[in-house]
């Protein structure tokens, strides 16, 4: 037996019980992180009061101040009345065009780029591998140096300026980013489940349906945030490849905000402008993790 | 009649060659182990006969039908995996009836089929149950019974107890065998492990680099192995071996000399060799003081192992393991008293390293 | 194609390795897309556009060869000049930023805090919203008689001065404090999905050996993340290429053309001031910085590999 009188045990421990919670760099910490969110929540603050007061308030107060008197009528005239051009529609016009191009361009990028990345994960063929190679390679290429000839493209099958000629465009797009997705995922599902679907007779459209997709609901909604994000934010495809009647809602935002004539109504823009960010925030508070995953599988592509 | 027969078999991905020129025949009902470290070419092989790698050259018979280029649900195979892919959504029943129902077999028929292999496997409690829900023994299980429902000529098990502990997977190599005697397939099973290889096998075919080494009964490749890598790949604890010349009637290796007047020779031996004897070969004690070739060898270090114990020794300055009785009292230290029968011993050529 | 006549089958019968275009061909029926938008838009559509830079395409395209002269104009007109000198200025400190607060904050959220749910839901959402919702939401802050300018004069310091919307000289910086609180939140959490892949005993002989947390983080941890670096880095020039929305909500180019860039120059010559020349010109130039970005990356990243 060790004699612990003798013992440097004895003695116990040197020096202070280090403390928990209020040390200084626990104060720091928080301090940091809780000024870093008031930058980051301003404008949604902002916005949120500013789109709730009336004309008059917001010309003689701060715009940090919550109102004084809650009114909902910017949100109202920003919805159904707010003008572009000589349109005074509204911008339910533009939510109901993007809503028209959301949805059958989630159905179709889905729907090509999962069955695509199933092929290539599991279906190799000589030179799918050429072909993938090249469509993520194209993912880094400007788009600008695509438009054009997309244009000439779409023209000549006539669908130039038309909702589904947008879905194309969407479609061909998205396809670089979700088919990495899918294919690293249906990768990922164990090769010894696909060889013994093949052994029990099932073939390449019975393996898809029967065994990969029941397996692969996470992965889809994580594509279906992402192209919902991606396709409800997009502006520059908007602007390029419809006409006014059928312009996405950025576009008849940005239209509405910056236009020059007639008096800024700032409540009413920035109504407008919570009405545009909703549809991805109520997407992004909903899904909560999914999101995060969806963009974290975004950035593997690098 | 061959049950399985391998012809001139290549395959290679690009410029790597995994498979070159082999060949292999299995009898009708014979349990064959390909065994080999990984990266050997044996799952490479599994894979090639199942048809889910299409072989580069080469053919394959299955019951003197070539089905080189048949789709794998048309060669009459089951197959066992590693992992057990199970098809996770869907219940036991469903896992156990995919195959038949794309085979478009009757309702009666797959139903007879299920519950006759879930009888066999004594699974029939766990019919309604998802994959998930189920232990790694009782999912093993259910993979096998997949593979029996077929009603297939062929069984292919590809390391189907890697993923188990070691008491469960003791537990299924003597399911498996006893299956084996009561079902009579033919199986060709793909395994790392030399025990189960030992155990279950008919016949085993040691691979490396995509080539068979040997192909004989598990007594012949423990007793007689065909070279010095297949001697050193099975048995545990490893082979001991010993470097030397041969001389006419004797064995010099450093201070030891060997008579080697009784191990039967192929033919008549000379030059650099190898001499090769298991540690549960090497004779202690008495038993040694009666053979030609005795000697004290020092005791470096002591692996108790419960039922036997190994001690590192030393002879002709390379390590030396010898397996002693679990009861023994020797320490580090000791000088131990060993005797090499050579009977039991294997030579190998230095250069090619085949048996002599 | 294997020897079949030396061998033979017991039948009789010899089975024939299938037609190669008909072996597999649901999956490349399922390809059929992936291919033509590699081959067409991809390949495709960019070849045509760089041969069309050099050529005299004014309203419609045309094969009028003219040599560089689309790149000499191009070079010589104060507008692209001014943008390519923005997009450098606001793609340096973009990159700085982004790079820095993204890590810092992920290093803060790493350190096994309370509520860091709630933190990163707070830094990440931004990226949920459009340029144009951002770009509309800073252009009310920045506002000069009403937003944050106003707010402070009120508090009494009647000469402060922050209008970086109309003033050409700093406009870049307010495109940019937009910009990083769009995207700061994305790098944060790819940041941070680096670090918690960490091997957490890296950080007990950390301890063990005494280094302290913030020398742990640089001597340590951050060269342990060197893909999670590139990878950040790779997305975010991929994204400072493409600014356009931000620029186009925001200011318009505005004051004047002090705050044009690239992609906004692209698409007013191709769209608006019916000069295609200049625009695929223009477009062939950013093809040109991107590929001059990238292959060297490329190049480190794969090439190396492959020799070893």
């Amino acid at each position: 037996m060790v004699d612990l009188t003798s013992s440097p045990y004895a003695e116990g421990p040197r020096g202070p019980k280090p403390r928990r919670s209020f040390s200084r760099a626990n104060i720091f910490l928080y301090g940091t992180l809780i000024v870093v969110s008031v930058y980051y929540l301003l404008p949604l603050y902002v916005m949120v009061v500013t789109s709730l007061k009336g004309m008059p308030e917001i010309r003689a107060g701060n715009i940090f101040s919550p109102p004084l008197e809650i009114t909902f009528q910017p949100w109202v005239k920003a919805w159904a009345q707010a003008c572009t051009g000589i349109n005074c529609d509204g911008l339910s016009r533009g939510f109901w065009n993007s809503v028209k191009i959301l949805i059958p361009s989630i159905v179709l990028s889905i729907a090509v780029a999962s069955v695509n990345g199933y092929a290539l994960a599991r279906w190799k063929f000589k030179g799918s591998e050429v072909f993938f190679t090249i469509l993520i390679v194209g993912a880094f290429i400007p788009y600008q140096t695509m438009l054009y000839p997309l244009v000439i493209i779409l023209r000549e099958i006539g669908l130039m300026g038309d909702l589904s000629g947008l879905v194309l465009v969407h479609t061909i797009f998205g396809m670089p980013i979700l088919t990495l997705l899918f294919r690293n995922y249906f990768a990922s599902i164990p090769e010894d489940l696909h060889k013994a679907a093949r052994v029990d007779g099932a073939g390449f459209w019975s393996i898809y349906f029967r065994i990969m997709l029941p397996m692969s609901l996470p992965i889809f909604v994580v594509a279906i945030i992402l192209q919902v994000t991606g396709i409800w934010n997009d502006f520059l495809f908007g602007v390029i490849y419809t006409k006014p009647e059928t312009y996405p809602m950025t576009v008849q935002l940005n239209n509405i905000v910056n236009s020059v004539q007639g008096v800024k109504e700032y409540n009413v823009n920035m109504a407008a402008t919570l009405l545009t960010g909703l549809v991805p925030l109520v997407i992004y508070f909903v899904s909560g993790k999914l999101f995060v995953r969806g963009i974290a599988a975004g950035a593997v592509k690098g | 009649m061959h049950s399985v027969e391998i012809r001139d078999l290549d395959l290679s991905f690009g410029a790597i060659e995994v498979l070159k020129g082999l060949n292999l025949n299995i009898e009708d009902g014979e349990f064959l182990v390909l065994l080999g470290s990984s990266g050997c070419g044996k799952s490479t092989l599994l894979n090639c006969i199942a048809g889910l790698l299409e072989v580069t050259d080469g053919q394959i018979f299955i019951k003197d039908r070539n089905v080189t280029w048949e789709e794998p649900s048309d060669r009459g195979i089951g197959m066992v995996f590693q992992s057990y892919a199970l098809y996770p959504q869907m219940t036991v029943e469903g896992n156990l009836s995919f195959g038949l129902k794309n085979a478009r077999m009757s309702k009666d028929e797959i139903a007879k089929r299920v519950g006759r292999a879930a009888e066999i496997l004594q699974i029939k409690p766990l019919l309604k149950r998802k994959p998930a829900a189920l232990s790694g023994g009782q999912r093993q299980r259910v993979a096998i019974g997949r593979a029996l429902v077929r009603d297939a000529d062929v069984f292919l098990f590809d390391e189907p107890l890697s993923n188990l502990d070691a008491k469960l997977r003791a537990d299924l190599r003597v399911e498996i065998k006893r299956l084996h005697q009561q079902l009579k397939n033919t199986i060709i099973y793909v395994t790392h492990d030399q025990v189960e290889a030992l155990t279950l096998a008919d016949r085993i075919a040691v691979m490396k680099g995509g080539q068979i080494q040997q192909l004989a009964s598990p007594t012949e490749i423990y007793n007689r192995p065909g070279n010095r890598y297949v001697a050193d790949f099975v048995g545990s604890p490893a082979m001991n071996f010993v470097e030397g010349l041969l001389i006419e009637d004797r064995f010099e290796a450093r201070d030891q000399v060997l008579s080697i007047r009784d191990y039967p020779f192929a033919k008549q031996p000379g030059g650099l060799a190898t001499m090769g004897i298991r540690p549960e070969h090497v004779a202690t004690g008495a038993a040694a003081e009666a053979l030609s070739f005795n000697t004290d060898v020092p005791v470096e270090v002591i692996e108790p192992m419960g039922s036997d114990t190994l001690a590192w020794t030393r002879l002709a300055d390379e390590p030396f393991r010898v397996r002693l009785d679990g009861q023994t009292s020797i320490r580090p230290g000791d000088r131990l008293k060993i005797g090499i029968d050579l009977s039991k011993a294997s030579f190998f050529d230095a250069e090619t390293e085949v048996r002599l | 194609m294997a020897d079949l006549s030396s061998s033979h089958s017991p039948d009789g019968k010899r089975a024939q390795r299938p037609m190669s275009l008909f072996r597999n061909l649901p999956a490349k029926i399922a390809s059929i897309p992936m291919i033509l938008t590699a081959l067409v838009v991809f390949v495709g559509g960019t070849a045509w556009t760089v041969v069309h830079s050099f050529t005299s395409s004014k309203l419609l395209p045309n094969t009028k060869f003219v040599g560089f002269d689309q790149y000499e104009r191009l070079w010589t007109t104060r507008r692209w000049l001014v943008s390519i000198e923005n997009l450098a200025l606001y793609g340096m400190l973009s990159l700085i930023f982004t790079l820095v607060i993204g890590f810092t904050l992920a290093a803060l959220l790493d350190r096994k805090i309370r509520g860091e749910n709630v933190f990163r839901t707070i830094f990440l959402y931004p990226f949920a919203l459009s340029f144009i919702v951002t770009g509309l939401a800073w252009q009310w802050i920045l506002n000069p008689d009403l937003g944050i300018q106003h707010v402070v004069r009120g508090l009494g310091w009647e000469s402060f001065t922050f209008n970086p919307l109309n003033d050409p000289d700093i406009v870049i910086y307010g495109i940019l404090i937009a910009g990083l609180w769009q995207g700061t939140g994305l790098i944060m959490v790819i940041m941070l999905a680096g670090l918690r892949g960490i091997d957490e005993d890296i950080w007990k002989a950390a301890r063990v050996d005494g280094i302290g947390t913030i020398k742990t983080y640089i001597v340590v941890i951050i060269p342990m993340m060197r893909p999670v670096f590139v990878t950040a880095l790779v997305l975010i020039m991929s994204g400072i290429i493409k600014l356009y929305d931000l620029v186009v909500a925001l200011t318009n180019g505005g004051p004047g053309i002090a705050s044009e860039v690239p992609a906004k120059y692209v698409i007013q010559y191709m769209f608006r001031a019916q000069n295609l020349g200049q625009g695929f010109a223009a477009s062939t130039m950013m093809l040109v910085s991107v590929a001059i970005i990238l292959i060297p990356w490329a190049y480190l990243e794969f090439g190396g590999r492959k020799r070893g």
